[in-house]
């Protein structure tokens, strides 16, 4: 006959019944898979240094995190295992030298975990990219570290070993090996900068090896490898279209016909789009739900204002690559986007 | 039909087959009905009968007195316990005023017609007196809001060209749409024309789910044996959740979005549950109150799940018996869908016209605890088939800024929970936008009295004002009149003295 269950009353709660489909931390850990490709391009063409750049980061943030929660009173668990601080460090060490002093990759997490994070609020309430405001901290803090660039595979003298690597990153000079001169070099987008303020053509810049087959030694596989990675997130449906298409719709738009008119006056579109960190932030740094835009207008919005500012400051700004300030500044706009970018609500007259 | 779309919605996995796997039944009487007096939110009818008192099977209970009140029916043959207060499914812990009755030895739910109350002669009748009828025999929506069906019918909008009957169920589980869309198919096509008859309507469209194909043919068969085709269209809509929802159907089938403020009248179409078609028949050809209803009794705390014809009253823990009992996996009771049914404590809460399914889970609701912050993953806006901002609206509400929620249109939230089923933070949405809808609902009414209080002071501040002045005016009129009397004195001490002069002189 009937059996009466042990748990009467029955529980109650507010409708929907049916279990969420997927959690924080589901999500956060998707985009670290999917960064995993294009790490592993940066350590072939640029040896060891992003390997240990992202330990260091991936130890600072949980350290950071830890403490923040403690002082804030929040339970450490669930927001230390929700991906969410891991996500920082890798975005942030992607963006470092590789051979950056340990201080370089410490200051930024402190910035984008303790003031970028956690004074705004902690997960779901920072205004600002943390792991840009991180960059655009050391990049303004250590100008020096943060141009020097390792020469990719198969250029100058070849790449420092692991123990090399720690030792440059522990104390912050090269010692007992090849002299930095004869490792370092410009990344493509640095001498296209400087040649092209220089008064020389493009085709006579690109003439330099750093350039490779493509765009940019190296760098272009990092970018592809980015890019893949994005596509798998959007195929997971873990980010949104949005954003990245307008980004590399915006890109093309506005790089496409100055080069027509003049390729050795301007950076080819495929120059803009796979050299620095431009692939990285559409797929992975302007869909950070939390400081980007709500709206699927807004996100449109977000990703071409993104693609303006860098392609502004790639030409006319201080700085060889603009990622993170451009990322910034939209971030600041959001707000603004969001309220003139709502949807029309059903049965709302058009 | 060419078939339009309505933004978001999700696909969920169906779970009909467990109650249509056995086939539609009839459950016996229980030992005790509770009918619910007030069927709708509105007013409850006027009682008819007395404790004691023994009714006929179909006999009224309450008399309605406007279209808002929906009058209820004995199931069968029986005597009145009394009134009583039994557990109601909403709000949680509340209680509903229900007429007790004992069924008589030997009754049944299925009993014959009485000819006195059928309406033989319909087609000939006009619509006011169809809707009368409909009102008498006691018919409300049987989809799940229980809406007077005569307050649906009756109203000063313009014409109304298409009739749409819903038979989209599509909400997990549930399945008595399509248990009785499968047994009773002419009953249905019946009914539309009764109901199409009562608003003049010339078309009617049946919506069914496309995997139920069977059903879609099964329907248009119908038409053709009755020789109605013409004026039937079957659709098969996309099983895509909630697309059963009225303004979303209705999105679906014309590509027109209803009013935010109004109703599907006024864009001349009018949107009616397939059961409640089926009502409509029984009422106008076989002179039957609703009485009773297909109810699916399923999940996995369900022994052996099913579809069943209940009566109203019927409380759900015999329901329950009737398929199986529970089974040792039952966790919890919910009376509806999963997606927006409400989670009962008790399963003494009695069946009511709008009761479509309970459904008994496996599974222990979520810890509050769990929820995340929100991250503004903007996967309830992708999914939002209202286009609302979820997140920016829970966000408004968590910080108590009403103001904002009602900017961002929480007021047209259908809160069909696709929102809180899609979010990663597992917050539970709708319960944010219930409470902001009726904070904002409270509000305006604090406001109106706030109105009204200022109106009263405002009168009373003038009463004082005038009485001051009235007593004020009295006052000095008395002055005056003292004063007038105080001048007469001296006048009289005056001729007094005077006399005494006159006195002393003459002497």
């Amino acid at each position: 006959m009937e059996h009466q269950p042990a748990a009467m009353p029955f529980a109650r709660a507010g409708a929907p019944h049916l279990p969420p489909r997927r959690r924080v931390s589901d999500l956060m850990f998707r985009v670290i898979w999917a960064l995993l490709p294009a790490i592993a391009a940066h350590a072939w063409f640029f040896g060891w240094g992003i390997v240990v750049q992202v330990v260091l980061a991936c130890l600072f943030g949980l350290i950071l995190e830890w403490v923040m929660l403690r002082l804030r009173a929040r339970p450490a668990q669930p927001f230390l295992s929700d991906g969410s601080v891991l996500t920082t460090a890798l975005l942030f060490a992607l963006c470092l030298p590789p051979l950056a002093p340990w201080w370089v990759n410490a200051t930024g997490m402190l910035f984008a975990v303790v003031v970028a994070k956690h004074l705004y609020g902690g997960l779901g309430f920072n205004l600002f990219n943390p792991a840009m405001v991180g960059l655009a901290v050391v990049i303004i803090t250590f100008p020096i570290e943060l141009s020097q660039w390792l020469a990719p595979r198969g250029l100058g003298e070849g790449l420092p070993g692991l123990i090399e690597t720690v030792r440059a990153i522990a104390t912050g000079h090269v010692s007992n090996g090849p002299a930095w001169d004869a490792i370092s070099a410009a990344t493509p987008l640095d001498q296209l900068r400087t040649g092209l303020q220089s008064q020389f053509l493009v085709s006579e810049i690109r003439a330099d090896p750093v350039f490779g087959a493509l765009v940019a030694r190296g760098w272009e596989w990092v970018a592809l490898a980015s890019l893949a990675g994005g596509l798998w997130l959007a195929w997971q449906r873990v980010i949104s279209w949005h954003a990245p298409t307008a980004l590399l719709v915006t890109t093309l738009i506005i790089s496409t016909p100055p080069w027509l008119l003049a390729p050795d006056l301007h950076y080819s579109p495929l120059q803009q789009l796979l050299s620095g960190g431009l692939m990285l932030a559409a797929f992975f740094i302007i869909t950070d739900p939390v400081s980007g835009s709500a709206t699927p207008r807004g996100k449109i919005i977000f990703g071409a204002g993104v693609a303006l500012i860098t392609l502004a400051i790639r030409r006319y700004g201080g700085f060889p690559d603009g990622v993170a300030f451009a990322v910034l500044l939209m971030n600041m706009l959001v707000p603004l986007i969001d309220r003139y970018t709502r949807p029309r609500v059903y049965g709302h007259p058009r | 039909m060419q078939l339009h779309s309505f933004p978001g919605g999700l696909a969920l996995p169906h779970h009909k087959q467990a109650s249509l796997a056995h086939p539609l039944e009839r459950c016996p009487l229980p030992p005790a009905l509770y009918v619910p007096v007030g069927q709708h939110q509105g007013e409850a009818g006027r009682i008819l009968v007395e404790p004691g008192q023994a009714v006929r099977a179909g006999q009224p209970l309450t008399l309605a007195e406007d279209d808002y009140q929906v009058p209820a029916h004995a199931p069968c043959a029986g005597t009145v316990v009394g009134l009583v207060q039994r557990p109601a499914s909403f709000p949680p812990e509340s209680y509903r005023r229900c007429i007790e009755m004992v069924p008589a030895d030997e009754a049944c739910s299925d009993w014959d017609d009485e000819p006195g109350r059928r309406l033989p002669d319909w087609r000939r009748c006009n619509a006011t007196e169809l809707v009368d009828h409909l009102r008498a025999m006691g018919l409300a929506g049987l989809g799940g809001a229980m809406f007077p069906t005569a307050a649906k019918l009756r109203g000063d909008w313009p014409s109304i060209d298409t009739l749409i009957l819903n038979g989209v169920e599509c909400e997990p589980w549930i399945a008595c749409d399509e248990a009785l869309m499968r047994s009773r198919p002419e009953d249905i096509l019946g009914g539309g024309l009764v109901l199409a008859a009562a608003v003049v309507a010339e078309r009617i469209v049946i919506a069914v789910e496309d995997p139920m194909e069977q059903t879609a043919q099964a329907l248009e068969r119908a038409a053709e044996r009755l020789g109605i085709a013409e004026r039937f269209e079957v659709v098969r809509v996309p099983a895509v959740y909630p697309q059963g929802g009225e303004r979303q159907l209705i999105q679906t089938l014309t590509g027109l979005e209803v009013p935010h403020d109004g109703l599907p009248q006024d864009i001349g179409l009018l949107c009616h549950n397939v059961a409640t078609a089926a009502a409509a028949f029984d009422a106008v050809e076989h002179g039957r109150p609703l009485t009773e209803r297909i109810v699916t009794v399923t999940g996995p705390g369900v022994a052996q799940p099913r579809n069943l014809i209940a009566a109203i009253g019927t409380p759900l823990s015999w329901l329950i018996r009737q398929a199986g009992g529970y089974t040792e996996h039952a966790r919890r009771l919910i009376l509806g869908g999963p997606m927006s049914g409400t989670a009962l404590i008790t399963d003494e809460v009695a069946l009511t016209k709008g009761s479509n399914c309970v459904l008994v889970l496996d599974t222990a609701p979520a810890e509050p605890a769990t929820s995340m912050p929100c991250i503004n993953c903007g996967f309830c806006v992708e999914s939002c088939p209202a286009r609302l901002l979820p997140q920016l609206i829970y966000r408004a509400v968590a910080a108590d800024d009403y103001d904002q929620a009602a900017e961002l249109a929480v007021g047209d939230c259908i809160e069909c929970g696709v929102c809180a089923r899609v979010c990663p933070s597992q917050i539970p949405l709708v319960d944010y936008y219930r409470h902001a809808k009726g904070e904002i609902g409270l509000r305006a009414l604090d406001q109106r009295r706030a109105a009204l209080a200022r109106r009263r002071h405002e009168a009373r501040q003038e009463r004082l004002a005038a009485e001051q002045a009235a007593r004020a005016r009295r006052r000095q009129a008395r002055a005056e009149k003292l004063r007038e009397k105080s001048a007469a004195a001296d006048e009289i001490q005056a001729a007094i003295a005077r006399a005494r002069q006159r006195k002393k002189s003459a002497e």
